[in-house]
């Protein structure tokens, strides 16, 4: 009876895990999506601690179950409840490598049970398998989401040498040739084989994430998102155990789609990504090379005058924005311009900031109208008849070189033509160039004013000037 | 072939889960629009989180003499549970910026 009823909670957990898969994936029911999921998470939890049975043997040591749950729960909710909407990226990527540790791990341990409970050389074939395929999955995710963590907030580098994927191509032979030798002619050097592959695996997590920019860290953590998917696919077959199986190829599944999604909306591929052509020096060269010209800065009263007398003002933000937590100004501004008879909206590219859709869920923290927030195509076709363009913090997605440069690493990604507007203002902190590393034409253009400072500041002198004007 | 062959028919039911799901997966989410993909990534996440189902079963078979499990399955629990709890309330989080806007849309699209 009660392993029926444990039967029914797994299978409420996939069904709800579906259903809210769907559901994130449409804005109206979004929401209840990530509920109903939780929920069914909830249930399949609970069924698993109180009606799990293996052998007719009921599961012990609750006091750690519910202290281990207990613990990740107040830490989870404080430093979710806590993190501030500029980190929201670093705090998925953190999580993720969270859920890779806990198929690594579970991996180790099971490991152990095994080499205890068999002969060394009559290890299940089959049983080591699994385990070793959670292991270095789940410990590449954990070390790959780690750096990607680091990197996001800045404690990491973009580091990289020649021969880098030379080398982690050599280094995941050896992890795939130990694994192979493992499984194939086990011995009693099993044990210490395995926490090579362990070592290796963390350290190839490390060694594939590093070369690659930041600019391009949302992709690699929807990767990892999957990796982990998979490893938590392999403790579903290892346990047998439904829930775990479906909601990790499911995650699997779809985080591979949504990584070629976002691939996509920034019109590179994968390997493209990987391969890393953002993150060494390399390519930089051919940019510097030629002559910038200068480019002309703009008073803030000057910016002032022009803004409150123009019919159309776009804004056009980006990570600096974010960094700078001038949301609320920037709304301000707006509803300042707004009463003056000036009609401001906002010009949205899909990869502006460092996760697709964090403009827009940073512009809605300050209660910016849905309806002002513009995509990238929609903007587009606004910009010939638009006044002033001012750029908040956005350096690559309004980049010209995009469509005009074929050597620059972001060749062929689709931007903001803000250069067919009459005027364009461009809020920096300093001439440095932006996240991909490369020059930007648009801020040398004579139609290109540079207001330099901190966006917050800015805005709020900015609007202080309008009032006096 | 025929140690392959005997392996496909002892687990069929598990690879049929797993076909059907990778196609499952992908068909969910297919449609989705580029606005919503982190929060997408972000409650994928929290459902892998599935993987503390393991954890908890690791740790709920551990004697009480093996160290080594106890130990490795608390800090499994834990982290788990970080995953599952931190990833669902982060993308609440992110969703509930997406709620306030919504009601402002809402008129003028159904006055179309």
């Amino acid at each position: 009876m009660e392993l029926n009823v444990l039967t029914l909670c797994y299978l409420i957990g996939s069904v709800t895990f579906i259903l809210g898969l769907k559901m994130l994936s449409n804005p109206a029911t979004a929401r209840k999506g990530n509920l109903i999921a939780a929920g069914g998470m909830i249930i399949a939890i609970l069924g698993t601690i109180f009606l799990y049975e293996e052998g007719g043997q009921k599961l012990g040591n609750y006091a750690w179950i519910f202290g281990g749950i207990a613990i990740g729960t107040v830490i989870g909710f404080l430093s979710a409840k806590k993190v501030k909407m500029t980190a929201m990226p670093e705090m998925v990527s953190m999580f993720n490598g969270m859920g890779g540790a806990c198929a690594m791990l579970i991996s180790i341990v099971e490991f152990n049970h095994l080499v205890h409970a068999y002969p060394a050389s009559e290890l299940p074939a089959g049983i080591v398998i699994i385990i070793l395929l959670g292991l270095i999955i789940g410990s590449v995710s954990f070390a790959g989401s780690m750096v990607a963590w680091g990197k996001l907030n800045g404690k990491v580098k973009d580091f990289s040498f020649t021969g880098q994927h030379i080398f982690n191509i050599i280094l995941l032979l050896v992890i795939v040739g130990l694994a192979v030798y493992l499984i194939g002619w086990p011995s009693n050097n099993a044990t210490i084989i395995f926490y090579a592959i362990l070592a290796l695996s963390l350290l190839y997590g490390v060694f594939f994430v590093f070369p690659i920019g930041g600019a391009d860290m949302p992709v690699v953590i929807s990767l990892l998102n999957s990796f982990t998917g998979v490893a938590a696919a392999c403790g579903g077959f290892l346990y047998d155990n439904k829930v775990m199986l479906t909601g990790g190829i499911l995650v699997g599944a779809a985080g591979t789609l949504l990584t070629m999604l976002m691939c996509k909306a920034m019109n590179r591929s994968l390997t493209n990504v990987l391969i890393g052509s953002f993150g060494g020096g390399s390519k930089a060269g051919p940019a510097g090379d030629k002559e910038q010209g200068s480019y002309k800065e703009i008073s803030l009263s000057d910016t002032a005058v022009v803004m409150s007398y123009a019919s159309k003002v776009y804004i056009v933000p980006g990570y600096g924005l974010a960094v700078a937590q001038a949301q609320h100004a920037c709304h301000e501004l707006e509803k300042l311009l707004e009463a003056k008879g000036v009609d401001v909206k906002y010009a949205i590219h899909p990869v502006a900031g460092r996760m697709p859709g964090h403009m827009n869920v940073l512009l809605a923290e300050a209660d910016v109208p849905y309806e002002k927030l513009l995509e990238m195509e929609q903007a587009n076709d606004e910009f010939p008849s638009t006044d002033v363009v001012l750029i908040l913090g956005a350096n690559d997605v309004v980049n010209p070189a995009a469509k005009a440069d074929p050597s620059s690493p972001i060749y062929g990604m689709p931007i903001l033509d803000v250069e067919l507007a009459k005027n364009v203002i461009v809020n920096k902190r300093s001439m440095k160039p932006g996240y991909a590393g490369i020059e930007n034409d648009l801020f040398f253009q004579p139609k290109t004013s540079m207001l330099f400072g901190d966006a917050k500041k800015v805005l709020q002198d900015l609007i202080a000037e309008i009032k006096n004007l | 072939m025929e140690n392959i062959l005997s392996w496909i028919t002892a687990n069929q039911q598990i690879i049929y889960i797993v076909i059907l799901m990778i196609f499952v997966g992908i068909e969910v989410i297919g449609r989705v629009p580029s606005v919503l993909h982190t929060p997408l990534m972000s409650g994928a996440n929290a459902i892998h989180g599935v993987v503390i189902i393991g954890a908890i079963i690791v740790m709920g078979k551990a004697e009480s003499d093996n160290y080594l499990a106890l130990v490795l399955g608390f800090i499994a629990v834990i982290v788990g549970t970080l995953n599952v709890v931190g990833g669902f309330v982060v993308t609440d989080r992110m969703l509930e910026m997406f709620k306030k806007k919504r009601p402002p849309q809402t008129p003028p699209k159904e006055g179309l």
